[in-house]
């Protein structure tokens, strides 16, 4: 079983104010600290937990400059057999640019899964996995929650709204996008990182992959980024527990949620 | 010179600050006020690896070095000081086996620690000795191929949660050397005669196991003396140097995590119509932490390489865990104080870091003792 992972180094952003840089086309990313893309971080842990129940191969891959590169090194620790980082020059890609340079990268690879995550904790797009895909001309699901795998075959489950699942089964090759929870991924382990400090790191060039032009230009223009404008102040019920449960459950149904 | 952690040592501080986040942060509060732990916490840290990281593989270590010890210190310190201490002091010792032990000790006693099924301990000060350690008067008198041991130890580390012990102990007290007449001995503590009783009401560091110990008769055979007899004080001072830097590298982690509570309070606290950030008296002590902090570090990798590079300044040692200490203290004030009434209060995490930071001035050695080695290695 070949399993191919795309992974991503995001800057972490919780419990962080951000800011806008002066070119209003990003946040200011200087005093930010990196890691693994969350939904990446469960696409890996998935895989290599398939490799251990079955057998087979693990590549990570990931669209970056060299300081990315901790984000394979971290998969390496936790179980990849192989890493891949594709430079991405001065490239300032958007997700159609990424899917065509990933999927021109793995498409080079033998691959039984490929897995991403379900979107990137920096822009959010949630549609790499599918355009990836696409290109391969791959089966595919998005926001899998769970993977089992037995005879090249896959049984997966997709989250759908309102707490209900969609359990289907997938002839491989396929890609799934995993969804956070779908397992708990591991610690790395300080064994890991001493296995994973003796690995070499594959570099492919972006710019060498003989992509046509069109494929590394944006289809997504980001005209500007602004702070989403500060809402009313709170409205602040009084009573007690049980007239304050009364009055929230109108408030919801009044904006529209059916109970 | 380089200032760059290389890519490893990125990482081990990266998996670190994770597995520290992950296991500490819900539980540190309970385990303070408690005054308790859940050693499956250790048990995971120790099967990733982190446990004795500076002890050969062929114990289970990881084979690294000082410096990566102190990597690991300071990042799970920076996310609490005492489930810290009470996560990686079960190797607490381990180094004097390693470096004075027969091989045989050595298989002994060391893999099962790395793998976290055993707990060590030192006893070393007694109630009538403390930093005059070599005044310490637990005794061990031969017979036959047997030690019997008596006396009484204070502040052991462990003392309730561990398989065994290193003690310090009398050996030979007719030596006229006063640093000769010491021993290093492993007491395992199911033997007939060994009593530990929990010291409860510490200030900080609360989620760590503290006891007395004492001694009635408690027979070891001879083998377990470590190294050579009679050279029990300079096998304490060699484990005291690796430590003492561990315990400065707790000292920047408490800074730390002291920094980041203050910048996440004071951006967001109002008065006088804007938040506390605005104002100057509280940038001032925003950028006195991080100065503080970021000196400690760096005397804190200095020694620690040093070390590692089997260059070992005692001096430099001494002066980063003297000045380690009263940084941290300092910084853990300034938080508290720009906290104010809120950091008065239990469940915000700046009162614990206050409370911790005071131990890094005592344990392995006092800020004076320290000081003490500074000016004698000055003057001489």
């Amino acid at each position: 079983m070949n399993i191919i992972v795309c992974v991503k180094n995001v800057p972490f952003t919780q419990e962080v104010d951000l800011v806008l840089d002066a070119s209003k086309q990003d946040v200011k990313k200087d005093n930010l600290v990196y890691v693994i893309n969350e939904w990446d971080n469960y696409a890996i842990e998935e895989a290599i937990r398939i490799k251990e129940e079955t057998g087979g191969h693990v590549t990570a891959v990931t669209l970056g400059k060299e300081a990315d590169e901790e984000v394979l090194r971290r998969c390496l620790a936790m179980g990849a057999d192989e890493a891949i980082r594709v430079e991405r020059g001065d490239l300032n890609p958007d997700a159609s640019m990424i899917a065509a340079i990933l999927s021109a990268v793995v498409k080079t690879i033998p691959h039984d899964i490929i897995l991403t995550g379900v979107q990137s904790d920096d822009l959010n797009n949630g549609i790499t996995g599918s355009l990836i895909a696409e290109r391969l001309g791959l089966v595919h699901a998005a926001v899998v929650n769970s993977l089992k795998i037995s005879e090249g075959k896959a049984q997966i489950s997709i989250e759908l709204e309102g707490g209900q699942d969609e359990m289907s089964q997938v002839t491989l090759p396929a890609l799934f996008a995993i969804q956070t929870g779908i397992n708990e991924p591991r610690y790395v382990s300080i064994m890991g990182i001493r296995k994973a400090s003796k690995k070499e790191i594959k570099v492919i060039d972006a710019s060498g992959l003989g992509l046509p032009g069109e494929d590394l230009q944006p289809s997504l223009i980001m005209e500007e980024m602004f702070m989403p404008p500060e809402t009313e102040g709170a409205e602040m019920l009084q009573g007690d527990a049980g007239s304050l449960a009364d009055q929230i459950i109108r408030i919801i149904r009044e904006k529209g949620v059916s109970l | 010179m380089d200032f760059e952690f290389t890519k490893e040592q990125k990482d081990i501080a990266k998996a670190a600050r994770e597995f520290a986040l992950g296991e500490f942060v819900e539980k540190a509060e309970e385990f303070d006020r408690e005054e308790s732990f859940d050693d499956s916490i250790m048990k995971r840290a120790a099967e990733l690896g982190f446990l004795g990281i500076f002890l050969d593989e062929r114990y289970g270590g990881a084979g690294l070095g000082v410096f990566e010890q102190c990597i690991l210190q300071e990042e799970f310190a920076a996310v609490d000081l005492g489930m810290s201490v009470a996560t990686l002091t079960p190797v607490f010792g381990s180094e004097i086996i390693q470096k004075f032990g027969t091989e045989e000790q050595k298989l002994r006693y060391l893999p099962s620690l790395t793998s976290g099924d055993a707990i060590m301990g030192c006893a070393l000060t007694e109630p009538d000795a403390g930093s005059d350690l070599a005044s310490a008067a637990a005794t061990a008198v031969r017979e036959g191929d047997e030690l019997v041991i008596n006396g009484s130890k204070i502040f052991i580390t462990n003392g309730t949660r561990a398989d065994f012990l290193i003690c310090f102990v009398v050996t030979d007290p007719d030596n006229p050397g006063k640093h000769r007449r010491h021993s290093i001995v492993i007491v395992e503590t199911d033997r007939p005669g060994f009593e530990a009783n929990k010291l409860r009401g510490k200030l900080g560091i609360r989620a760590s196991d503290t006891a007395e110990i004492s001694f009635n008769n408690v027979r070891v055979p001879r083998s377990n003396i470590v190294g050579e007899q009679g050279n029990g004080f300079a096998e304490a001072m060699y484990l005291f140097n690796l430590n003492r830097i561990a315990i400065a590298a707790q000292g920047v982690g408490l800074a730390r995590a002291a920094l980041e509570e203050s910048i996440k309070h004071v951006k967001k606290r109002m008065a006088f119509g804007a938040p506390l950030a605005a104002y100057q008296a509280i940038q001032f002590k925003i950028a006195d932490i991080f100065t503080l902090m970021q000196a400690g570090r760096n005397m804190v990798y200095d020694a620690a390489w040093r070390i590692d590079q089997g260059r070992i300044d005692h001096r430099l040692v001494a002066a980063a865990k003297a000045f380690c200490g009263q940084m941290a203290v300092k910084c853990a004030d300034m938080a508290l104080q720009m906290h104010g009434g809120y950091g008065y209060l239990a469940e915000y995490r700046v009162q614990r870091i206050y409370r911790d930071a005071k131990i890094i001035e005592i344990y392995e050695g006092t800020t004076e003792i320290e000081k003490i080695i500074v000016a004698k290695s000055l003057l001489a």
